[in-house]
């Protein structure tokens, strides 16, 4: 049987337990004088039931799903006939998936030799012992359980306070994902690259200036020796955000003072809204807006000024990312500006100062600290930001300083090594998750540190 | 006396100069603004002047005349003979009908380069489910070319743009312009057919379709396990280093870059687990996790809104911890929750960068119909239709993200529709 049908039929007798278990209580209660003699209202015992029908089987499930296709996978392998037994990985993998395919059908079956064919055989046989034991053990578990939820109602027994204990051991286990996605993210990247660190030295990685990822097919192939050297793609990186930064905090930040400080309500309630609607376009449109609209536009007027403009460059990429940052900042800002106390301006004001020079002078440096952390944040993104660069930036990496240049990033170059078909253990796969670490690496850094800030100023003012 | 005067003077042009220093700072933020809202407007000007003509195609109308003989089928139940049958022969038949006069194989091909290369299947489709038409003939609109459609399109506009027509060609579609065999439809198939590598004949419904069942997967998951994550941190966690713990992750996470969420898929998901590639499965777990933090934080502020009051009565009336959350401080933080949902959803339906990590970027023809087949989503066919070199595609690229931003647009307002309705102030 299938994973979710077993899941439905969970679902199914866990429902089934709880009016069992509540029809229980009641059965008990009745001769006593009513569910007044219950410890706890005859619903709880109908969940404790199901708890005790459900919870066991869906670990088993779970625990099931997760760990047999590795099982199979060996057990087929090792009792696999010599003449096919795999002598490293790479053939241990490939063979694998030529069983697989067989297995599923997905390759014909002539034309293939007679041991292969047996492991397929063995395969099939063995997912299918697989799937009915599985099936019947989870019956199994869920029987003993609801008949043992079953024997536990009783009138004295505390129902409520048991379903309440379940109840947040899962909440805490949702709550705990939030840990384990973390913890997957730090393995996942960390795993792959200290594979590509083996091969490539991290010196060679973080500080060498030429990135050309290419690995050799063949020994003696021309060009075959792959240069890892991702400085050009951080400075591709910091230039377009640069960039980024350039158009955004100016804007931003005039944009959420003039609309905190000085805008009429009529106003601020129409263009509050209508920045926000920058927030709110998926990147993969801006993408397309800078590398169909910007881009071009700004490669001709490069050249009715008789300047050479790529048509990949850093400019439109960055100006169009810039432009998506705007509403980050100005809320942002926006956030932290309405946070200063009105005492603050009042004391400004009275002194004689204008109205821009109590801004200038009082209310942004008393701001500054979130400022800057909304900056940062803003930072953070513009870094870690993929489509636009994708779809406007180049793929050539480039050590240049020249915003009107084409040039790569960090994000980009993961993209491009990664999608399409790609095998685990080259250097130029795993290149990506060693990007993909230092990107992680240092948004973290800067979230943490810009998240410490906004937070240290909050309780300023609070 | 002389010196006060003096005084008041120079405070007198003092003062103009930092009046003048207060009107420029105020104009720099009306600027600002400007630049900002002139953003929002260029961006959807350009968009949907770029897109508005790839709701329409360009049709022909010609005689066919589904000849048994010119097809080769006798029996239309027959899969072998409907496979076999010489369907592109049946437009070709008519467009040299058409133009008599035309000889020789180069003008031939070019001729037949009028009609879109899926018109004989769309003939094999009418005729399959019109089984009395064969051996008639019938008067019919046939979907074009891309490059014609182009060019019907940049003509009709008075800027004709001819770059990948031949001259004959031009000629010809003014015959047919004359004689009113040309026209403009709806483009039925933007909105019923998957994605192809002719412009004329992709749509999105295939996307929309994958970019609807990967959402599904993802609501499924994400909120209920959001919602639980945020009563337990605000109504149960006690105060410790554990809490804080997973507080400074849920933050972070919200603040990691997605693509770092597609590594996390790939290696995990697909390496580890041998989830397929491509399917929704897939793209739905890593948009999970991804939208998780937002939903979290989202229902955190909406369950701190409801007073402690609320909290208070219910404990003071006897109800457990439990009853209290979950028959008083949910349902009154339920609308809150919901928003954040739905904002949650909108960010997961208009993410790609994760995706294309995880294979939802393949090429893919069929419509999906299950959350195990391969898929695509509406961003992702976006970004493939961009790529593209045809012309058409800019085009169609357009409309796809016109629509993407239809759904976008419904889904935002409905979430301030629905706090405005719902949500209650204390």
């Amino acid at each position: 049987m299938q994973a979710t049908n077993i899941l439905l039929l969970l679902f199914g007798l866990g429902v089934l337990a709880f009016y069992l278990g509540r029809g229980r209580s009641l059965a008990i209660a009745a001769p006593l004088g009513g569910i007044r003699k219950l410890h706890s209202l005859p619903s709880y015992y109908g969940m404790h039931t199901a708890f005790w029908c459900a919870l066991p089987s869906l670990i088993l499930l779970a625990l099931w799903m997760i760990f047999d296709d590795p099982v199979i996978n060996s057990m087929v392998i090792g009792a696999a006939a010599a003449e096919i037994a795999p002598s490293d990985t790479a053939s241990y993998n490939l063979l694998l998936n030529k069983i697989g395919n067989l297995a599923d059908g997905v390759l014909p079956r002539a034309g293939q030799t007679g041991p292969l064919l047996a492991a397929a055989d063995h395969m099939v046989s063995l997912r299918q012992i697989s799937r009915w034991s599985l099936t019947l053990l989870a019956l199994v578990f869920s029987a003993a359980g609801l008949v043992l939820g079953l024997s536990r109602v009783a009138s004295g027994f505390r129902a409520r306070p048991a379903v309440e204990k379940v109840m947040q051991n899962l909440l805490l286990a949702c709550a705990c994902l939030a840990i384990f996605t973390t913890l997957g993210i730090v393995l996942s990247v960390l795993f792959e690259s200290i594979q590509f660190f083996r091969s490539v030295p991290v010196t060679d990685f973080v500080f060498g200036l030429d990135w050309s990822p290419q690995t050799a097919i063949r020994e003696d192939q021309v060009g075959s020796s792959g240069s890892f050297g991702a400085v050009p793609l951080f400075v591709g990186t910091l230039l377009v955000s640069a960039v980024a930064m350039l158009v955004a905090v100016p804007v931003g930040l005039m944009s959420a003072i003039y609309l905190a400080e000085y805008a009429s309500k009529r106003i601020r309630t129409f263009a509050k809204p209508a920045l926000e609607v920058l927030a709110g376009i998926p990147t993969v449109v801006y993408g397309f807006f800078a590398a169909l609209t910007v881009a071009p536009y700004l490669r001709d007027l490069g050249s009715s000024f008789g300047l050479t403009v790529s048509s990949e460059s850093a400019l439109a990429a960055g100006g169009v990312m810039g432009i998506m940052i705007i509403p980050f900042i100005s809320s942002l800002a926006d956030d932290v500006i309405t946070a200063v106390p009105q005492s603050m301006r009042d004391g400004s004001l009275a002194m004689g100062a204008t109205h821009s020079e109590t801004v200038r002078r009082v209310v942004i440096p008393a701001a500054l600290p979130g400022i800057v952390g909304g900056i940062m944040l803003a930072v953070s993104r513009a870094i870690g930001e993929t489509m636009i660069v994708v779809m406007a930036a180049g793929l050539a990496a480039k050590l240049t300083a020249n915003p009107l240049d084409s040039v790569t990033t960090v994000t980009v170059q993961i993209v491009t090594l990664l999608t399409g078909d790609q095998e685990f253990d080259s250097p130029k796969t795993l290149a990506a998750f060693a990007l993909g670490l230092m990107l992680f690496v240092v948004t973290l850094l800067l979230n943490i540190f810009a998240l410490h800030i906004v937070k240290k100023y909050r309780e300023q003012y609070e | 006396m002389n010196k006060s005067a003096d005084n008041l003077s120079k405070i007198k042009r003092s003062l103009t100069r930092r009046n003048r220093a207060e009107a420029r700072f105020q104009w720099c933020g009306r600027v600002a603004i400007f630049i900002g809202l002139a953003a929002v407007a260029v961006l959807f000007v350009d968009i949907i002047g770029k897109g508005h003509g790839a709701f329409q195609a360009t049709y022909i109308k010609l005689n066919v005349s589904y000849d048994q003989d010119l097809l080769g089928i006798e029996n239309l139940s027959d899969p072998e003979q409907l496979m076999m049958g010489n369907w592109d022969a049946v437009p070709k038949v008519a467009l040299r009908e058409k133009f008599t006069d035309v000889s020789g194989r180069r003008d031939k091909r070019r001729l037949n380069g009028l009609l879109s290369n899926g018109a004989g299947f769309d003939l094999k489709d009418r005729l399959l489910a019109n089984p009395q038409l064969l051996n008639t003939t019938e008067s019919i609109w046939l979907l074009a070319d891309d490059d014609i459609d182009t060019y019907y399109k940049s003509w009709l506009d008075g800027e004709a743009y001819a770059a990948r027509l031949s001259d004959k060609q031009v000629v010809w579609i003014d015959q047919l312009h004359e004689q009113g065999l040309i026209r403009l439809q709806l483009n039925t198939n933007l909105f019923t057919r998957g994605d192809s590598r002719e412009p004329e004949q992709a749509g999105i419904r295939g996307a929309v379709m994958g970019s609807l069942l990967t959402l599904v997967l993802t609501l499924i998951l994400s909120f209920p396990i959001g919602v639980s994550a945020a009563i337990y941190l605000e109504e149960f966690a006690p105060k410790n280093k554990w809490t804080d713990f997973i507080e400074v992750n849920i933050n972070n996470l919200a603040a990691v870059p997605s693509i770092i969420f597609g590594l996390l898929g790939l290696a995990i998901f697909i390496n580890f687990f041998h989830v397929p590639r491509s399917v929704p499965i897939v793209g739905g777990l890593v948009l999970t996790l991804m939208t998780l933090p937002t939903i979290i934080i989202t229902s955190r502020a909406a369950i701190k809104s409801v007073p402690p009051s609320i909290r208070e009565a219910a404990l003071g009336m006897g109800a457990s911890k439990y009853q209290m959350v979950l028959h008083h401080v949910l349902p009154l933080a339920l609308p809150g929750m919901l928003t954040g949902a739905i904002i949650g959803m909108a960010q997961a339906l208009g993410e790609t960068a994760p995706l294309l990590m995880i294979g939802m970027v393949a090429f893919i023809v069929d419509v999906p119909g299950s959350f195990t087949d391969p898929a695509t989503v509406l961003p992702v066919q976006i970004f493939l239709w961009a790529d593209s070199p045809e012309r058409a595609f800019i085009e169609k690229t357009s409309a796809a993200i016109m629509v993407l931003l239809t759904f976008l647009i419904i889904m935002n307002t409905s979430a301030v529709w629905l706090r405005k309705r719902l949500e209650r102030r204390w």
